[in-house]
């Protein structure tokens, strides 16, 4: 079993040198925060109808917590104040970031076409960068590492293939994919405990992950009756119901109790 | 006829075996078991930079390493010197259980802690460190003068009673291995305790009560006593300390501590039932 993964891994491994010559590599999204990323939206329907909304935060606000870096000295020094756990971040309009919010049922069965753009994941600062992103099935991530130390990357996905691997400082990016729809993936680094990032990867375009605005934005749908759902790494899942018509614009807000 | 330097290297083995369970523990506790992707190199290296998590995981693999050459020579000295053919065969078999662990902790890394394999390791590591502690106990001076044989005249027989606690503990400890890599919850651990507890009690009282003059079987059973009460300690203290961090953002020390020292002294509690144990059974007729 070991030789035949190596062996797979060696064949993807002289494939991708392979290809590299004669390809353009793949590009790369900007970090898909500040304020909501969204994914492309397909452009072929004249008709096409807009999900816009807010992810609202009330209650108390946390008081975010303190990573303690100490045991890597190098990423300690990345920051000059002590960095902060970046689990729940509420804006100043009172607003949440880091929300995935996608279209979880009532879209026409089809084969969406899969961004040829890659969504970058970098390791900076001994966090991850952005804290949560969202890719569609077999989309591109390009993992890099900005930090003067080794990180690991470690996914825990339950439906799609985990995997574990290492990167040096200033190493090559890593360009991955998760064939499966599987949403708030976590992604770990076992070097440094602290960090953690999610990886939604979703069957199509329709979803977005809100920024320090807590807006989010899914233009493209075709007509019909949909479930929008908000889903947050502490706070879970919420749903709600949306019928747009052709070139129709509806507003959906969800919120989220401390 | 004792072989005082062969008894003394067997005490520095279990001392380092107890050693490298904490050393193991300490990977676990910290979230660093796949913090070196490869085995059995470290970042294809033998000594990678040993920063957060890589300080915990190729640090165990070091002691790792250390403690299987103490076995491999253990394991030629008994063969080399030793009368008794068991004990020659007993060095074997723990030369076997090092490597086997060994295997089963590169396994963890290679198929990214996998738990029937994880908690095997946990158990394998409870049980090798108690063989290391019987060796020591057989090559001691005291165990070479030979038993001191008392008769048993209580229900149930003491000889059998015995054999209950090692069994217990060594169940309870795979409830723990079990709890600790998230393949069953709690509270059958917790369950387990009250079992286990309940068993060693009645066991070291037992024999307390029918034998506190025979001097050896005295010391066994306050040791495993003692040590059963501070493992229940820890135990409590290892919950609530888990309980009271558990939304920290990562592995704190507080818990990481009274953790730790609840899988060393599970250690020491089973090599204790064990102990108690064999000495029963030599010395009760």
């Amino acid at each position: 079993m070991r030789k035949t993964l190596i062996a797979v891994g060696v064949a993807s491994v002289l494939a991708l040198a392979g290809c590299g010559g004669g390809s353009e590599p793949a590009k790369t999204e900007a970090p898909a925060q500040k304020p909501a990323a969204a994914a492309s939206a397909p452009a072929d329907d004249a008709n096409a109808a807009t999900v816009t909304g807010k992810v609202a935060f009330t209650g108390e606000k946390p008081s975010p917590k303190t990573l303690s870096m100490e045991a890597t000295p190098a990423c300690a020094r990345a920051h000059s104040t002590p960095a902060k756990s970046e689990e729940v971040i509420v804006n100043g309009n009172g607003t949440l970031s880091n929300t995935l919010v996608w279209v979880k049922a009532g879209l026409p069965a089809k084969e969406w076409p899969t961004p040829s753009t890659a969504v970058k994941l970098d390791q900076k600062g001994c966090v991850y960068s952005p804290h949560v992103i969202a890719v569609m099935a077999n989309q591109n991530i390009e993992v890099t590492n900005s930090d003067p130390t080794n990180h690991n990357i470690h996914p825990l996905p339950k439906t799609n293939r985990e995997w574990n691997e290492s990167q040096p400082p200033n190493g090559e990016a890593k360009m991955k994919q998760f064939p499966r729809e599987e949403i708030m993936i976590p992604v770990k680094c076992n070097v440094h405990p602290w960090m953690r990032s999610y990886v939604s990867v979703v069957g199509h375009p329709f979803f977005a992950v809100t920024g320090d605005d807590g807006s989010f934005s899914i233009k493209g749908l075709p007509p019909g009756d949909y479930t929008i759902e908000a889903v947050h790494e502490k706070y879970g899942a919420k749903e709600m119901k949306v019928t747009v018509g052709a070139k129709e614009s509806k507003a959906v807000d969800f919120s989220f109790a401390g | 006829m004792s072989n005082v330097w062969l008894h003394r290297y067997s005490v520095i083995l279990a001392i380092c075996t107890l050693f490298l369970v904490v050393a193991g523990g300490l990977v676990t506790s910290n979230d660093a078991g796949l913090s070196v992707p490869d085995w059995p190199l470290s970042y294809g290296k033998l000594m990678p930079v040993m920063e957060g998590g890589i300080f915990y995981e190729h640090g165990h693999r070091m002691v790792a390493t250390t403690v299987g050459f103490l076995t491999i020579i253990l394991a030629v000295w008994l063969w080399r010197v030793e009368n008794r053919g068991w004990m020659r065969r007993l060095g074997v078999g723990t030369l076997a259980a090092v490597i086997a662990q060994g295997l089963l902790g590169g396994m963890t890394v290679i198929y990214m802690l996998p738990k029937p394999v994880s908690i095997s390791h946990a158990c394998l590591a409870q049980l090798f460190f108690s063989t290391t502690v019987c060796i020591a106990l057989f090559t001691s001076a005291s165990w070479l003068c030979g038993p001191h044989v008392a008769a048993d005249s209580g229900t149930p027989a003491l000889r059998a009673l015995v054999i209950a606690a090692p069994l217990c503990v060594f169940i309870q400890l795979a409830l723990g291995a079990s709890a600790r890599h998230k393949f069953l919850g709690v509270l059958p651990h917790i369950a387990g305790a009250a079992v286990a507890t309940g068993v060693v009690l009645w066991v070291t009282l037992s024999v307390l009560m029918r034998h506190a003059g025979h001097d050896v079987l005295r010391k066994s059973a306050v040791a495993l006593l003692s040590i059963t009460f501070l493992q229940v300690f820890l135990g409590i203290a290892a919950y609530m300390s888990r309980i009271a961090t558990i939304d920290a953002p990562q592995p704190m020390p507080l818990m990481v501590g009274f953790t730790v020292a609840h899988v060393a002294t599970g250690a020491l509690t089973l090599a204790a039932s064990v102990v108690l144990a064999i000495q029963v059974r030599r010395n009760v007729a």
